[in-house]
C-alpha cells in the first residue's frame, strides 16, 4: 500500500542530547515538515528530501528510544523522536522509498511553476540560435532577460527553428557487418590443441539474428540448463563439424549428445517464418516471397538438375548444411537492418532485446483474421471482369461554377464604401443611364469637335500657368525630401545608427504585440499578469521613439515621423483594446461581492 | 534593348502608344466633356510629332467591350481624310475614333446592375505592348518606346492579373508606362504599373489645364528624363486588388506606402 505522505507525531532534536520539541511530523514526497505544537517554539523545519543523504535508526530490540536521525547532504542531521517503534518503521520504509527514488528523479525540478523541462540538447540548441542571429540575440536580451516575456513564450513562437534543428540531428542507424561470421577465425594453439574463440555482444546478436533457432535455444537453455560458457562451447563444436563436412560424424555426435544437435539440424525457425511469408503474401501481385525462399530442405535448392536424379536419402540428409544456405541467410539478415539499437553489454541482454524486437514485429504482423479478410476483398477486387459489373452509378454532386465577377465586383462596392469617398456614390448613380444614352453622348461630343475644331485657345493662359506653377513647386518640394529615384527608400537616407534603431523597434514591437494580442481573452491570471508586463513594455517604447525623433537632422524629422507613424498607431490599437478590457473588468467585478477579480 | 543601335538615331526620338480611355459611362459622368478632353489631347499629339520629326505616336482606344488601334501616325492613310477645319491627323483620328464607339456599342450586352463600369485597360496594355514588340523585331533602328495612359475610368479588380502580367512585360522590356489619371479616386493600377516599370504617374488638380500637365509631365522623351525632374508620388499604393482581402481606408498607412519594412 503506497501512502503519498506519512503524519507522525513526534519530537525533532538537533542534537542527541536536547530534550527536543514535541510536534507533528509530516513527511511527502518532495519534503519534511515538522511543525512544534506549541508555535512559539523555534523547533519548524521544512527541509526537502533532495537534501536527505541518508537515515539511521535505533533498533528495535535495543533500550534505546525510537529516533530516526535523517543526515543531509551538509552533514547536518535532523533526529526525530518517535512514540513507538511502529511509527518508526512506518517512517523508515517511507524515507527508504522516496531515497531510492531520488537517485532516479534528481534531474526533475521542483513543480514549483509549470516550466517546461529542458533537455541539455534543446538549451545547446537554443543557444546555438541566439549566437547565430544576432537580431534573435537582441530581442532575446531585450525581453528575456528584462523580465517581460518568459523563455518559454519566447520559444513557443519559434518553434518551426527549432524543429528544423532538430530533425538535422536524427542519428544513423549502423546496420550489421557485412563479413560473414564464419569467417571469424579463432586463435589455434597448436601446443595444447585448444582452440580459441572470441566473443563479443556484436557478434553474438549476428549470430542471434541469422539463427534464430540458436537464439531459441539460448533463451530456454541458458541459465537454467547449462552456463553460457558451455553453451558457446558446444555452438562451436557444432560448427567445426559442419566445417569437416562431415556429415556422419556430426549425425552420431548429435544422436549422443541433444544440445549439440539443435545447433547441428536444420533452422527449422528458418523454415515456418518463411511458409508463413509464403501464406501472407496476396496471389495476385506481390513477388515479396514465394515457394523458392523454403529452398533449406528442397534438394539442391529446388532447381532441378538434369541427370542427376539420383536422390540420397539418408539420416545425414538432416544434418548437411551447405555455404549457399549460410551465404544467403547472412545476406538476407544484413539487408533487413538492425533491429536492435540498445547497447550490448552482455548474451543475456542481447537474446532479450533481440527476441523482443521479433516479439513486437510479430504482433504488428498478427490479427490474422484481419489479414485474411483484407486479402480477400483485394482479390476480389483485382479479379473482377468489369464487362460483367453493373454500372455503379455513385451519386454525384452537380457542379455549380459561380460567376467569379459577382465576388470581385461587391468586393470593389466595398473598397468604394470604406473609403468613404462621397463621390463614388454619385458615380454609380450616374451611371444608371443607359448604354445606349451614354454612347450616343459620346459620338455626339465627337462629332461637335469635328465640326467645331479643337477649342481656341487650348488652355486659357492663367490655367496653364497655374498649372505649371503648382508643378514646378511640387516637384521641388518632393525632390528635396524624397530625393531623385523613385525607388530610392526613405530608409536609406537616414543615417545607419538611426535605422538600425527604427527597424529593431520595429522587430521588437512586432514581438510584443505578438504576444500580447495573443493573450486575449484573458481566462488565467498567468496571462492577465503577463499582458500587464507586455503593456507596460509597450508604454516604454514611446519616449524611445520620441528620442529617435528628436536625435535626427530636422529635414529628415518628418520622414521619420512618417515612418514612426504606423509604430504609433499598432501601440495604440494596442494600449486602447488593453483599457478598454480592463474597464469592462472593473465594471464587472464591480458585481462581484467577493471582489474576485 | 541594346543601346548601340539606337546611336544611329537621336537619342530623344521617341514612339509614344497613347491608351486613350473612351469609356462612355465614365465620360457621362466626368467634369471634363469628351470633346474637351480631345482638344487637349489632339493638341498634345501634334506636339509630340513636332519635337522632332522621327517621333511616331500611336493611339489605342479603350473602349468599354473592346480595344482598337485608332491612329497611327507612321501610317500614309492619314492623307486621305480633308476636312479645312481639322488638321489632317486629327480628323482621321476622330473618323476612326467613332466608328470605334459604333462597334463597342454593337458590342454591348446586358449587364447586372451595380456592376463597376472600369475599362478594358489590360486588353489596351497588352495591344500596345504587342506592337511595340513588333517594333522592336523591326529592324536595329527604332524609337525608344513608352506608354502613355490617359485613364479615368475606375480598376476594375477581375483585370488585376491581366495587368500586373502586362505590367511585368513591360518591365522586362524596358518599356515605361506612364499614367494620368483623370477620375476622382485613386487608381492603384496605373500608380503600380509607373512605379514598376519606372515611368511618370500623376493626377492633375486641375482639368481644364491638362493640356499644360500633358506638356510638361509627359512629353519629356526617356533621354531627357535622367536630368529633367518630373513629379514623383509620395508614395505609392502598392495595395493588391480587393479580392486579396479586406480593402483599406483611403487614408491609406504609411505601411502602405513605398518604403522598406522588415518582413516577420
Amino acid at each position: 500500500m503506497a501512502s503519498t505522505h506519512v503524519t507522525k507525531r513526534a519530537k525533532y532534536k538537533t542534537t542527541i542530547k536536547d530534550p527536543g520539541t514535541p510536534g507533528t511530523l509530516r513527511m511527502t514526497f518532495e519534503k519534511i515538515l515538522f511543525v512544534p505544537h506549541n508555535p512559539k517554539s523555534a523547533g519548524k523545519l521544512d527541509v526537502e528530501f533532495r537534501y536527505i543523504k541518508g537515515q539511521k535508526h535505533t533498533k528495535e530490540g535495543s533500550n534505546k528510544p525510537p529516533w530516526l536521525n535523517l543526515t543531509n547532504n551538509q552533514n547536518g542531521s535532523f533526529i526525530f523522536e518517535f512514540e513507538n517503534y511502529s511509527d518508526l518503521q512506518e517512517c523508515r520504509d517511507f524515507v527508504g522509498k522516496v531515497l531510492a527514488k531520488g537517485g532516479e528523479v534528481s534531474e526533475k525540478p521542483t513543480v514549483a511553476y509549470p516550466d517546461e523541462q529542458l533537455s541539455a540538447a534543446e538549451m545547446e540548441l537554443r543557444i546555438k540560435l541566439l549566437q547565430e542571429d544576432s537580431e534573435l540575440q537582441k530581442l532575446h536580451k531585450q525581453f528575456v532577460l528584462s523580465g517581460v516575456l518568459t523563455e518559454t513564450e519566447f520559444w513557443a513562437t519559434r518553434k518551426k527553428l527549432l524543429d528544423r534543428e532538430v530533425s538535422k540531428k536524427t542519428k544513423q542507424r549502423l546496420g550489421f557487418k557485412s563479413a560473414m561470421i564464419s569467417d571469424i577465425k579463432p586463435s589455434t594453439d597448436g601446443r595444447t590443441n585448444k582452440v580459441t574463440f572470441n566473443l563479443t555482444p556484436e557478434v553474438i546478436l549476428q549470430i542471434f539474428a541469422e539463427k534464430p533457432a540458436v537464439h531459441r535455444a539460448f533463451l530456454s537453455y541458458v541459465p537454467n540448463k547449462m552456463s553460457e560458457r558451455t553453451f558457446w562451447t558446444k555452438y562451436f563444436r557444432a560448427e567445426y563439424l559442419h566445417s569437416t563436412k562431415n556429415s556422419i560424424a556430426a549425425a552420431a555426435e548429435a544422436a549422443e549428445d541433444e544440445e549439440l544437435a539443435v545447433f547441428l539440424k536444420q533452422d527449422d525457425i528458418l523454415a515456418s517464418e518463411a511458409q508463413k511469408k509464403i501464406r501472407r503474401v496476396d496471389p495476385t501481385l506481390d513477388m515479396e516471397a514465394d515457394e523458392g525462399d523454403d529452398y533449406t530442405h528442397l534438394p539442391d535448392h529446388g532447381i532441378f538438375r538434369e541427370g542427376n536424379k539420383e536422390m540420397t536419402e539418408s539420416q545425414n540428409e538432416l544434418y548437411k548444411r551447405s555455404l549457399s544456405q549460410d551465404i544467403n541467410r547472412h545476406a538476407a539478415v544484413v539487408l533487413e537492418g538492425r533491429a536492435v539499437d540498445v547497447e550490448l553489454e552482455d548474451t543475456k541482454a542481447v537474446a532479450e532485446a533481440l527476441a523482443q524486437s521479433k516479439q513486437k514485429s510479430s504482433n504488428k504482423g498478427e490479427s490474422d483474421g484481419d489479414i485474411s479478410r483484407e486479402r480477400l476483398d483485394r482479390l476480389s477486387r483485382m479479379t473482377e471482369i468489369e464487362d460483367l459489373q453493373g454500372p455503379n452509378t455513385l451519386p454525384l454532386a452537380p457542379l455549380c461554377i459561380k460567376d467569379p465577377r459577382d465576388y470581385f465586383d461587391s468586393q470593389q462596392a466595398n473598397a468604394l464604401r470604406t473609403s468613404g469617398d462621397a463621390l463614388g456614390g454619385i458615380e454609380q448613380i450616374k451611371c444608371g443611364l443607359s448604354t445606349q444614352e451614354v454612347y450616343g453622348s459620346l459620338r455626339e461630343s465627337i462629332s461637335s469637335i469635328k465640326a467645331m475644331g479643337l477649342k481656341e485657345p487650348i488652355v486659357k493662359p492663367e490655367v496653364a500657368h497655374q498649372v505649371f506653377d503648382a508643378l514646378t513647386n511640387s516637384i521641388s518640394n518632393t525632390k528635396y525630401h524624397i530625393g531623385k529615384n523613385p525607388q530610392e527608400s526613405v530608409l536609406d537616407r537616414l543615417p545607419r545608427k538611426t535605422k538600425e534603431e527604427l527597424l529593431h523597434h520595429w522587430t521588437s514591437i512586432l514581438e510584443l504585440l505578438k504576444h500580447f494580442w495573443a493573450s486575449y481573452p484573458i481566462t488565467t491570471t498567468y496571462l492577465y499578469a503577463k499582458v500587464n508586463r507586455l503593456k507596460d513594455a509597450m508604454s516604454n517604447i514611446y519616449p524611445q521613439l520620441e528620442e529617435i525623433k528628436g536625435s535626427v537632422p530636422s529635414e529628415l524629422r518628418h520622414q521619420v515621423s512618417l515612418l514612426v507613424r504606423p509604430m504609433h498607431q499598432a501601440l495604440d490599437a494596442a494600449i486602447q483594446h488593453y483599457e478598454a478590457s480592463m474597464q469592462k473588468r472593473s465594471a464587472q467585478s464591480g458585481e462581484r461581492p467577493n471582489g474576485y477579480v | 534593348m541594346a543601346s548601340a543601335p539606337s546611336k544611329l538615331y537621336a537619342d530623344d526620338v521617341s514612339l509614344v502608344v497613347v491608351l486613350l480611355d473612351t469609356n462612355p459611362f465614365f465620360w457621362s459622368s466626368s467634369s471634363l466633356s469628351f470633346s474637351q478632353f480631345l482638344s487637349h489631347v489632339l493638341a498634345f499629339l501634334n506636339a509630340i510629332l513636332t519635337l522632332n520629326q522621327l517621333n511616331q505616336v500611336v493611339v489605342i482606344a479603350t473602349g468599354y467591350n473592346s480595344c482598337d488601334y485608332v491612329f497611327d501616325s507612321s501610317s500614309d492613310l492619314n492623307r486621305s481624310f480633308e476636312n479645312g477645319r481639322m488638321p489632317v491627323m486629327c480628323s482621321s483620328l476622330l473618323q476612326k475614333l467613332e466608328e470605334f464607339l459604333i462597334k463597342d456599342e454593337q458590342l454591348s450586352k446586358e449587364e447586372p446592375e451595380g456592376k463597376v463600369k472600369s475599362s478594358l485597360f489590360s486588353g489596351s496594355l497588352s495591344m500596345a505592348l504587342c506592337y511595340i514588340q513588333r517594333v522592336f523585331r523591326s529592324g536595329a533602328l527604332h524609337p525608344h518606346p513608352r506608354i502613355l495612359c490617359l485613364q479615368g475610368s475606375p480598376d476594375g479588380p477581375e483585370q488585376y492579373v491581366a495587368i500586373m502580367n502586362a505590367i511585368f512585360s513591360a518591365q522586362r522590356s524596358s518599356v515605361p508606362i506612364d499614367s494620368c489619371y483623370l477620375g476622382s479616386q485613386n487608381s492603384a493600377f496605373l500608380q503600380q504599373a509607373s512605379y514598376i516599370t519606372g515611368g511618370v504617374h500623376h493626377k492633375p488638380q486641375n482639368l481644364d489645364g491638362l493640356f499644360q500637365y500633358l506638356m510638361t509631365i509627359f512629353a519629356t522623351d526617356l533621354h531627357s528624363r535622367s536630368f529633367i525632374h518630373l513629379p514623383k508620388p509620395v508614395g505609392v499604393d502598392f495595395r493588391a486588388s480587393s479580392v486579396f482581402g479586406q480593402a483599406q481606408s483611403e487614408a491609406a498607412s504609411a505601411s502602405d506606402k513605398k518604403r522598406k519594412t522588415p518582413e516577420t
